[in-house]
């Protein structure tokens, strides 16, 4: 057999394919993404808390804050995944017996925590400071202030960034099989790896290759197009009307001209 | 018109001293606003102006000096209740671009003066209607011209009833086919019977609306009275020496 045909049949063995794809769908598809859904809206929670910590006036609560992202940044995901669910696990045993998921999840989250409170700081701490005046000048409290009109502004900057970590995070759900998976409780890549493994062919691990895309594809062109239409509002409702505005009293004496 | 006129108050700013540093910004500023009045402050830049009327409402805490409303000191009130009170508006606007010019008006109605939806959208669309913005409300500010993002920023600080008004040259940012739009608003606030504090560049206003309109210089009021006195009479040789370059 010539080499090209044994490459093509390592990787593309429609067969072996087929044979993988029912349990991805029905096993693997779903496992990953409650790893990474859980991971992304815990690990986003975790994250806007580090930002406000990060940006807080007292240094009890940006000390620690930094600390976090330096360690949780610093570390290499298997590491830290090893850590907290092989270390962990004597006690999650005792609270929901030996499911290596919430560890994981709880892993994974504080890892993109720590990425994602990065990106939220940055983007908060890049809204005008004028704005805060602005809200601090109708009354709202600093923290009233923050909720209601800087971070808001703020997350929508950076949701581009945001979005990178929640494919990493995707990617990186991989990374629970170090705890130690039954069957059923394998995600794509694990399902991918055992067929390979098994039998000999790579092509189940080029299955679960293209779920991974059809997953993080998507998700950066959905983000893109909300990112536009943040960046230019919907389309215009109307355009601006210079008329109003050379008008010499616009006050009660013409509101009768005006629309 | 826009405001009841029974709910502004008058206002008196005491031997306000503020600095930076070693930086002395405000160095023993007087002005007094009667009920209903409008003062106008001109003077050159980094005289200390805008820092002024960010003391009146607090966003800066003065150093010493004292800031009354209506006779009473306001320095030992909460700040945050003090700014319901004293409406700002700011060179930049300052609009919240995520917003709709609707729930920039509202936003302060429901969150702080806890009015329900329907409610706070009435007042402001009452009030985007005074600004001849009614048509408006559901754009985004950036979708408006400087002129009628400016008269938004009015709207929305009118939306709370203030007692007083501070603008921080207002039209300083503005295109000029657009400044007179603007100052229409803020005379008819001010004939309305606001009590206001206007930083402004623009002479001619200060000439037509304000009461009194004081001069400062290197963070003190070096000469207030009726504009015909600043402006035809001027005492000081700086002030001369200003009016000659800006007129």
């Amino acid at each position: 057999m010539d080499p090209l045909s044994t490459l093509w049949e390592t990787f593309f063995d429609v067969d072996a394919m087929r044979e993988a794809l029912p349990e991805m769908l029905t096993v693997g598809l779903p496992n990953t993404l409650i790893l990474a859904v859980s991971a992304a809206l815990l690990g986003s929670v975790l994250g806007l808390l580090l930002a406000v910590a990060g940006i807080s006036r007292s240094r009890w609560l940006r000390w620690p804050a930094r600390v976090y992202t330096d360690v949780f940044r610093g570390l290499p995901a298997a590491a830290t995944i090893l850590l907290i669910g092989v270390g962990l696990a004597p006690l999650g045993m005792q609270v929901w017996g030996p499911d290596p998921y919430p560890l994981g999840i709880l892993a994974l989250s504080l890892i993109a925590a720590a990425y994602i409170g990065e990106i939220f700081r940055s983007g908060i701490q890049s809204v005008e400071a004028a704005q805060l005046e602005g809200a601090r000048a109708l009354g709202f409290s600093w923290t009233e202030a923050m909720r209601l009109v800087i971070i808001p502004q703020g997350i929508r900057r950076v949701l581009p960034a945001w979005v990178n970590q929640l494919i990493a995070l995707i990617k990186d759900s991989s990374l629970v099989y170090f705890l130690g998976l039954v069957a059923s409780q394998r995600e794509l890549f694990r399902i991918g790896q055992d067929y390979a493994a098994t039998t000999g062919n790579e092509s189940a691990l080029l299955l679960a290759g293209l779920f991974y895309l059809a997953l993080t594809v998507p998700l950066t062109h959905f983000v893109n197009w909300i990112d536009g239409r943040l960046r230019n509002g919907r389309p215009a409702t109307a355009s601006a009307d210079e008329d109003d505005d050379t008008a010499t009293a616009p006050y009660a004496a013409t509101k009768g001209d005006r629309r | 018109m826009t405001t009841d006129t029974t709910t502004s108050v008058s206002l008196d700013v005491r031997d306000v001293h503020l600095a930076f540093g070693p930086n002395r910004v405000l160095r023993g500023v007087d002005l007094t606003v009667p009920r209903g009045a409008t003062a106008c402050v001109i003077g050159p830049s980094g005289s200390g102006k805008s820092t002024l009327l960010r003391t009146i409402n607090r966003l800066i805490e003065p150093d010493r000096g004292d800031v009354l409303l209506d006779g009473r000191s306001v320095l030992g009130d909460d700040p945050d209740a003090l700014r319901q009170r004293v409406g700002m508006v700011f060179q930049q606007f300052n609009l919240f671009p995520h917003m709709s010019v609707l729930r920039n008006v509202t936003l302060a109605l429901r969150r702080l003066r806890k009015l329900g939806e329907d409610e706070a959208e009435m007042v402001a669309r009452a009030q985007l209607e005074l600004v001849g913005l009614a048509g408006k409300a559901n754009s985004r500010p950036a979708q408006l011209s400087g002129g009628q993002q400016q008269r938004v920023a009015i709207a929305r600080a009118l939306a709370l009833r203030p007692e007083v008004m501070l603008f921080d040259e207002a039209t300083s940012a503005l295109d000029p086919e657009l400044v007179k739009g603007v100052l229409g608003v803020m005379a008819d606030l001010s004939a309305a019977g606001m009590t206001m504090v206007v930083v402004t560049h623009e002479m001619g206003f200060a000439r037509q609306v304000a009461d009194t309109v004081a001069f400062m210089d290197r963070g003190v009021v070096l000469e207030a009275g009726p504009p015909e006195a600043i402006f035809e009479r001027a005492e000081h040789p700086r002030l001369r020496r200003f009016l000659d370059q800006v007129l």
